[in-house]
């Protein structure tokens, strides 16, 4: 009966959980954290139009060259733009209070944006600009509205407009943002900028989570250890309870 | 060192494995005769007299020792590198994630232990529960185990504001705002226990010190005395049976074949016991190595659990004037948050909360029966615990969720059941139609 009662109730949990999220569906990002190149083409997408505004406070080039396979001095020459060492911390040099200023807010730290938000949320996301006149900058996002970003990659992807859609909601006609679409001036093609924004996310979900490999590599062996250790325990304590029975 | 000894002692002609148990035997001895070394490990381990029968449902007390120095051996390694400051927190956590060698290994254990903790301590409860092992003469040691619950739940509370990250922030803020409700002295006990207007560095601070040394020593020196409750009364078991008779009740042939501590025969016969030690030490590695699967399982390859165990928004820095989009507490505490938000008044919230603790705490007292475990009680107590557990898990899923009308009345309905279950039991518990109880242990 009780047993009956839990396996129901389980049954209904990721059903309550999923409930929540955001409103617009997020994009599959579809990352591989082993694919050094892939990382390694990230990286320099976010060194040459990122790290202006971002930081990454709490990571370093050296470990970031490393764990993705850039020699220490190709790195320094090729990823390094100002006199940073390469044991130091990812920064620019832009006054938090001036970007406060000029952008509405400060631009946030993105070492660990990965984790506040979703690898999934950020490949929409730079997905995700469209042009929009009323805005500061000329662009909006659809999974981050009323962004107060410029549209950084335009060069690479062009500036997309929206598609709408009128759909009926609870009995209104709201017009609804379904997707964007490129104007084409940008130097990549939409395949080509699909896999620089994966690229990018790929480089963003390693910053945020290192060790997310070792650890894993790790947890292999621990978990065949266990297993096996498991197996010992179980007949050990089969045969001291010969005894009992 | 210790040829050097064998070549100064007298047995220096005996073989040398003789004389080493000889130098063990002495050694041993000389302790002996300045603290009682070998009397307690007979005494609460080798020749301490426990039911035969234990299930599954009896690992999890082992479990909650391992986790408790989990927590405190990883948690001194974390002191080492942390920086208690509100300028320095969040830093220092990341830099204990990047560039302290395994101090990612030593966080996510951390992190993972907690949860690990409420859930091997409220299976352990839940255990208690269904086996009626709060009933006479098991109230104290009861009530032992509802003070490390709260103990705990303090630990936990103050731990998570700890990473300095948005939900601890803010999570903090939500809670101690609660103390706010008291009436009269509300507020100042608020500003008393923040030490500033706002959370500020100096409650980091001071949830540092009560969260590495003043909580932690309560919660093993109250273990302690659970422990020694429990040897004193002795364990219950599935079958809610005594396994302590009346001295002279008990046939010869009838007890078991195992050799007990005296402090335990002299006063009583026992039946159907075993020693905890090989046997349950043995089942215990057993339970030890399964739990520790699932454990490693979740600190290697799924730390944040979802979003359970590690929430999304404390990877955000905390930022006073930004309030995140939802506050939740971690999942174990949403049961108790989903009973505070269920009632729209706040002083009667917080009010009802406190008392859902409270009604477990009395549980020995509500229960009026005389039969024990569930097995051998009315279809009604099982129906009863049943409603209870769905309640439960109910109210922990309505807590962490953004609240909706639906979640509101869910959790209203919830909370009147949850205490409905203490105020049936204690009406139907006095003329329960239970079943015969076996005389001797079932397997």
């Amino acid at each position: 009966m009780m047993k009956k009662l839990l396996i129901g109730l389980f049954a209904l949990l990721p059903t309550f959980a999923m409930a929540a999220g955001p409103s617009v569906p997020l994009m599959d990002a579809n990352i591989d954290l082993r694919d050094n190149a892939s990382l390694q083409r990230g990286a320099k997408l976010f060194m040459n139009y990122c790290l202006g505004c971002h930081q990454m406070q709490y990571q370093r080039y050296e470990r970031t060259f490393r764990d993705i396979g850039i020699p220490v001095e190709i790195g320094k020459e090729t990823l390094i733009f100002d006199d940073s060492k390469v044991g130091s911390h990812i920064l620019n040099s832009m006054s938090q209070d001036d970007a406060a200023k000029w952008f509405g807010a400060a631009p946030p730290d993105l070492t660990l944006i990965s984790r506040v938000k979703s690898p999934n949320y950020i490949y929409t996301y730079l997905k995700s600009f469209y042009k929009d006149e009323s805005r500061p900058f000329g662009v909006n996002n659809v999974v981050f509205p009323l962004v107060g970003m410029p549209h950084v990659l335009q060069e690479l992807q062009g500036l997309p407009t929206a598609i709408t859609e009128d759909v009926v909601e609870n009995g209104e006609t709201v017009t609804k943002i379904v997707g964007v679409e490129t104007d084409g001036s940008g130097e990549m093609s939409d395949d080509e900028y699909d896999q620089a924004a994966r690229d990018l996310t790929n480089f963003l979900a390693y910053v945020g989570e290192p060790s997310r490999l070792e650890s894993e590599a790790i947890g292999i062996k621990v978990l065949g250890f266990l297993v096996i250790f498991f197996i010992l325990a179980f007949l050990l304590k089969k045969e001291y309870w010969r005894d009992v029975h | 060192m210790a040829t050097k000894y064998e070549e100064q002692s007298p047995a220096v002609d005996a073989p040398s494995k003789q004389s080493s148990d000889g130098v063990v035997s002495s050694v041993v001895g000389w302790i002996n005769d300045r603290i009682p070394m070998t009397r307690v490990w007979n005494m609460h381990i080798a020749q301490y007299p426990a039911p035969k029968n234990f299930n599954f449902w009896y690992l999890f007390g082992s479990l909650a020792i391992l986790v408790l120095v989990n927590q405190i051996v990883t948690g001194i390694w974390l002191t080492m590198n942390f920086v208690p400051s509100a300028e320095g927190a969040f830093a220092s956590v990341e830099y204990i994630m990047r560039d302290v060698e395994y101090g990612w290994l030593l966080r996510y254990l951390h992190s993972t232990g907690a949860s690990a903790f409420f859930v091997v301590v409220y299976l352990h409860m839940f255990r208690g529960m269904i086996y009626g092992s709060y009933q006479k003469p098991r109230e104290l040691l009861w009530l032992f185990g509802m003070l490390i619950f709260l103990a705990l739940m303090a630990e936990a509370f103050m731990g998570y504001l700890l990473p300095w990250g948005q939900m601890s922030f803010w999570g903090a803020q939500v809670i101690i705002s609660l103390f706010g409700a008291i009436p009269f002295v509300g507020e100042d006990l608020t500003l008393w226990i923040r030490g500033d207007y706002v959370i500020s560095g100096a409650t980091l601070n001071r949830f540092f010190a009560l969260h590495v040394i003043a909580l932690p020593l309560v919660l093993v020196i109250l273990v302690f005395l659970h422990i020694v409750a429990l040897h004193e009364v002795g364990s219950n078991n599935p079958d809610g049976v005594e396994i302590k008779r009346k001295k002279g009740s008990v046939a010869e042939e009838d007890k078991p074949k195992f050799e007990f501590h005296e402090y335990y025969t002299s006063k009583k016969d026992i039946v159907d016991a075993i020693p905890f030690h090989p046997y349950y030490t043995v089942k215990d590695v057993l339970g030890v190595a399964g739990f520790l699967i699932l454990f490693c399982w979740v600190v290697f390859f799924m730390p944040e659990m979802n979003g359970f165990f590690l929430e999304a928004p404390n990877f955000e820095a905390a930022n006073p004037l930004k309030t995140p989009e939802h506050i939740f507490p971690v999942w174990y505490f949403t049961p108790f948050y989903a009973i505070l938000r269920a009632i729209p008044d706040k002083l009667f919230g917080v009010v009802a909360m406190g008392a859902s603790i409270v009604m477990l705490a009395l549980l020995p007292w509500l229960d009026r029966g005389k039969v024990r475990s569930i097995r051998y009680r009315s279809i009604w107590h099982k129906l009863n615990i049943a409603q209870f557990v769905v309640t439960f898990l109910i109210l922990g899923w309505a807590g962490a969720t953004p609240q909706t009308v639906f979640s509101t009345i869910l959790s209203q309905i919830c909370t009147v059941t949850y205490f409905m279950f203490f105020v049936l039991l204690y009406f139907y518990s006095k003329n329960e139609a239970t079943k015969p109880l076996p005389t001797r242990l079932t397997k």
